[in-house]
């Protein structure tokens, strides 16, 4: 184990609410970095990363790699379709290659939930869950919260996350990480697409999003994947925006201002109203942006040296 | 280890003095028409900073900009200390380009926090001069680095201490040596 937060950033679920705090207040300064002239600084210069993407991203995938580059660390990019996946290899296979180049993280995306703990349990390096499956998204919660954090304290503060909670990795990241910081969660949306039992965490649940409306602080509204409607989870696109689409006329009834969050991509006019995502209550872009410092901060927490060397390097004073 | 003794190098009017000192060198050193800033590292620099520039406007009559720079990501020890989780906020308020920039720090040691600035202050500008203004040379460099300005030079062991407060955030002015503190 290394520094605060231990070899690998997996999910939220077992981090503490200190080690949360830690990263995000370690986020803090490094919103200031991305406002520089020179957006570089140079804490990571020599280690290697590799960005494993096993599914699609666009937006994750970049903000890893403005994080890492930021940090003046070497980056490399690997996506499934193109590589040796294709061939056949595992995913433990390519992750031991990669390792004999002498790597020091692997930020790792992957269509199935337990890769990322999967593969960290096998490598010496350093992993960065960048999603799993339905599992976590852990940098995604963390940005989430670091957005509500920038206007106003999380304790205290009513979450309802809207949509397709069951197969939403970032729900589940968004969920830990809240109620650890002492915010008060519930959950929004077709019955169909709510995980059983989800009370149990001590999360409420809202049948009808107008209730779900009048109760929250913060909207954290989730993509719904066109997929689903294929496999019968709701009747049509067309009916879950009349139900469940968090529509301007439904904000315009709030009995106070809320904070409107989506971890993108938006299918416009699905899950939100174009009037919501473009409008003032909207914090979308400031996701995308905090999302940069927050990986940064990850990545400068885990890329912590040698803690055996620390308490003899205490004594020499920094100056 | 024997128990440690405390000294006190500086109290609250011999600081204010040494400081008021300072201010004056960093004036002599500074040519006429060149615009001043003074940069200083977090954490007690920036205090130090903030109290130069108000003695330097007194003396001058010109307001003097300051900054704060936090050179943690600029260290070249991550790899045995591992990461600080805090990073204090940095911000110079002005082009730094053509200006004489004045680093200003409470204590110089070995010398590789000024390293650590001289580098990141060369990611913000190109200043005309860089300048080093110290409250405390306690020896012991590692690096060949010196000040311009010195507040108060005491020869120290490695395993002292000098700790240096501030009124803004100790609720004193004052500059202790804790001799055998530390480790050898």
């Amino acid at each position: 184990m290394s520094g605060a937060l231990g070899k690998d950033l997996l999910g939220l679920e077992h981090l503490s609410g200190d080690q949360i705090r830690l990263i995000l207040d370690t986020a803090e300064p490094f919103k200031e970095v991305s406002e520089r002239a020179i957006k570089k600084v140079p804490a990571l210069r020599g280690k290697t990363i590799v960005n494993l993407f096993f599914e699609a991203s666009t937006r994750t995938r970049i903000s890893f790699e403005f994080a890492e580059k930021r940090l003046s660390a070497d980056t490399v990019n690997v996506a499934a379709s193109g590589s040796s996946v294709v061939k056949g290899e595992t995913l433990v296979d390519t992750a031991r290659n990669l390792e004999a180049m002498r790597i020091d993280m692997v930020v790792m995306r992957h269509g199935s939930s337990g890769a990322a703990k999967f593969l960290a349990d096998r490598i010496v390096s350093s992993v960065i869950n960048a999603g799993d499956g339905k599992h976590e998204h852990p940098t995604q919660g963390l940005l989430d919260l670091l957005t509500i954090r920038d206007h106003r304290p999380i304790a205290g503060t009513k979450v309802c996350i809207v949509g397709d909670v069951l197969h939403s990795r970032v729900a589940r990241s968004n969920i830990w990480g809240l109620l650890k910081l002492g915010a008060e969660v519930a959950v929004c949306g077709p019955a169909s697409l709510l995980p059983l039992g989800i009370e149990a965490l001590g999360v409420q649940v809202f049948r009808r999003v107008e209730e779900a409306i009048a109760w929250a602080d913060v909207i954290n509204v989730l993509r719904l994947q066109l997929e689903r409607m294929q496999t019968g989870y709701i009747p049509s696109v067309r009916e879950y925006y009349r139900v469940f689409g968090v529509t301007m006329e439904r904000l315009e009834r709030a009995p106070r201002d809320l904070l409107i969050m989506h971890p993108g991509p938006m299918n416009r006019g699905v899950e939100i109203d174009s009037r919501v995502a473009d409008g003032p209550h909207s914090v979308i872009l400031n996701q995308v942006t905090n999302g940069v410092a927050v990986r940064m901060a990850v990545l400068y927490l885990l890329a912590g040296g040698k803690p055996e060397l620390a308490e003899a390097a205490k004594g020499a004073s920094d100056r | 280890m024997p128990p440690s003794e405390r000294q006190l190098l500086l109290d609250e009017r011999a600081f204010a003095r040494t400081l008021h000192r300072m201010a004056l060198d960093i004036l002599r050193q500074t040519p006429d028409p060149v615009p001043l800033v003074l940069v200083g590292i977090q954490r007690r620099g920036v205090e130090l900073a903030v109290r130069l520039a108000a003695l330097l406007a007194k003396e001058t009559g010109a307001e003097v900009p300051r900054g704060a720079l936090d050179i943690t990501l600029y260290r070249d020890d991550l790899e045995v200390v591992g990461p600080r989780p805090l990073v204090g906020p940095t911000h110079l308020p002005v082009d730094l380009d053509g200006r004489v920039a004045w680093i200003v720090d409470d204590v110089l040691f070995t010398g590789r926090t000024v390293r650590a600035a001289l580098d990141e202050l060369a990611d913000f500008g190109r200043p005309a001069r860089i300048g080093l203004a110290v409250l405390v040379d306690r020896g012991g460099r590692e690096l060949p680095v010196q000040a311009d300005v010195v507040g108060e030079r005491v020869p120290t062991s490695p395993g002292d201490k000098v700790e240096v407060f501030v009124k803004e955030l100790d609720g004193r002015d004052a500059v202790e040596v804790v001799r055998g503190g530390g480790r050898p």
